[in-house]
């Protein structure tokens, strides 16, 4: 294993640390919990709060959409592992400008149980909260079972839309409503080349075969709906469009924002590659690419592969997209 | 008589984290086959918390309930994942029976029973769920059999830790149906529960505790 580390468990708090060094004219730690990154605009006074929180590993996630008109406080976790009940309930507390607070986070069961939690705690603060749970991946359960869907690479999307709602001076109900549209309106898939190690376990925690690929792979190496020999990038592309559209099912006319990102291993321009063709693709399919992003936005440690996440937009999410953020992982 | 007290509690504390620790890489690396890798991680680390935090007491000892009160909120403090709640929520419903004072050794299967509804209650899980109650709940349902047919708390204390082992072995055939595991279906077969591994060990301690204290 070639990786810059010292102690494989000091791991996420040197993260932690350099982040809010390097970005502290946006985002600064929490004075109490070391595990809690807040922005430079949290709690501003009678608007909502947006909390998200997730494990650690996904770089420039979760910490990186703490910002201006973005995340208030992020709550981080171990490498892959959800954060503390405690950290959710900083992260609300410090949020919290007399408005309520939205938490918006993904489907994972430590997430839920977490977040569950924290909210209970904050009830008793007096402090109103309520949850948008981001269900954006494809092959993680069937469309009947949307619910089990785990969130991935939507979640940005949501945090983004989220929070310019909540800027707008909407009420918790409202910011609520608009997140949730935000992460129904979004569907993602991901292809996985080559495993992830977490740093602690010294091995990859799946394998997958010298030229194989595994699609519909989740953001922690869960398995996909399928291994298959690796195509072309064309090939891969035209796959991963397909999934996507075939779930989304949106009629002809549709603007869409589309978000290409690397898993963390796979170079740049690959995904280039990949996204030309998907935007291809998915103009043939009579739908308008009004934005796009190429990059490495929510990542898996050193996972190669990518996800594609299609969010479809109207008159309300449109504007809210287009709104100036002031956040590390834009 | 021998009771379930605050003197065994803190000894089961320790034994719990000591065993806990020495189990860590081999923790993670089960979890590594099914899930993340971090449950040894999590589970040593917690428990440490635990043990630091009931050590900062004030000297005089507290009332057992307290000392269960104090170990979730430190666990919940330290421990995130899907084990911080699930075995804060235990810990509190185990305190609950413990608020009028310490309980007869003989009653152990019962306080395990209260800790398993806990967990049962957060992770909405049952028995063959592949999950740590399938170490949990065989363990309450032994110490209460044997407690019925008069067993003496060192026998209640043993059968349920046999109980925990075998019903943590047993998850190796099982198709897990909760948590991150589920999502591998069938690929889960083959592969204990790191969940119920780690339970069996906590279980185990209640009893290495009990023949310290004996």
């Amino acid at each position: 294993m070639q990786r810059f580390i010292n102690n494989p468990d000091d791991i996420v708090d040197e993260t932690v640390a350099g982040f809010v060094r390097a970005h502290s004219d946006m985002v600064k730690l929490d004075a109490e919990n070391n595990r809690v990154v807040l922005s430079q605009w949290a709690g501003e006074k009678d608007r909502v709060g947006i909390v998200t929180g997730g494990g650690s590993g996904h770089e420039p996630a979760f910490i990186g959409y703490t910002g201006k008109n973005m995340v208030d406080a992020t709550a981080v976790g171990e490498l892959f592992s959800s954060p503390t009940a405690k950290s959710f309930h900083d992260c609300i507390k410090a949020a919290n400008g007399g408005a309520g607070v939205a938490v918006l986070y993904g489907n994972y069961a430590g997430d839920n149980m977490n977040v569950k939690m924290a909210a209970k705690m904050a009830k008793r603060d007096g402090i109103e909260v309520k949850t948008v749970v981001a269900n954006d991946d494809v092959c993680s359960a069937p469309a009947t079972e949307r619910e089990k869907r785990r969130g991935v690479a939507g979640e940005i999307m949501m945090w983004k839309i989220g929070g310019a709602k909540a800027a707008t001076g909407a009420s918790l109900d409202e910011v609520i409503a608009t997140a949730q549209k935000a992460i129904d309106n979004c569907r993602s898939v991901g292809v996985g080349l080559g495993p992830c190690t977490l740093p602690a376990v010294g091995h990859p925690n799946f394998e997958i075969e010298p030229g194989k690929m595994e699609v519909g792979i989740g953001h922690h190496g869960e398995p996909g709906t399928r291994v298959e020999e690796l195509k072309t990038a064309n090939e891969v592309a035209d796959d991963m469009t397909r999934i996507v559209l075939d779930d989304h099912n949106l009629p002809a006319g549709t603007e869409v924002a589309v978000l290409v990102s690397g898993l963390g291993a796979t170079p740049v321009d690959e995904l280039y590659v990949l996204f030309d063709r998907m935007a291809s693709q998915i103009e043939a399919a009579g739908l308008k690419v009004y934005k796009a992003y190429v990059g490495n936005y929510f990542t898996s440690l050193e996972m190669v592969g990518a996800t594609l996440t299609v969010l479809a937009l109207d008159d309300e999410l449109k504007p809210l997209l287009d709104m100036d953020t002031a956040c590390p992982g834009f | 008589m021998s009771e379930i007290d605050s003197t065994y509690l803190m000894a089961f504390f320790r034994l719990a984290g000591e065993r806990l620790e020495e189990q860590r890489q081999t923790l993670c690396s089960l979890d590594g086959e099914i899930g993340d890798g971090d449950h040894g991680t999590s589970m040593a680390n917690g428990f440490a918390a635990i043990n630091a935090r009931l050590r900062d007491l004030s000297a005089e000892p507290a009332p057992p309930a307290r000392l269960l009160r104090e170990a979730a909120s430190a666990f919940i403090g330290e421990v995130g994942a899907t084990v911080g709640p699930l075995y804060a929520t235990g810990l509190l419903q185990g305190a609950a029976m413990l608020e009028e004072g310490p309980l007869d050794a003989r009653q152990l299967g019962d306080l395990l029973a209260a800790f398993a509804r806990g967990i049962a209650m957060r992770g909405k899980a049952g028995i063959g769920d592949k999950t740590m109650l399938d170490a949990w709940l065989p363990a309450s349902h032994a110490a209460q059999r044997v407690a019925a047919e008069g067993g003496s708390p060192a026998e209640i204390a043993r059968a349920a830790a046999e109980a925990a082992e075998a019903g943590a072995a047993a998850t190796t055939s099982l198709i897990a149906s909760r948590g991150r595991a589920a999502r591998l279906k069938e690929r889960s077969i083959g592969h204990p529960d790191p969940g119920a591994v780690s339970a069996s060990l906590i279980i185990g301690a209640f009893a290495e505790s009990r023949e310290e204290l004996d």
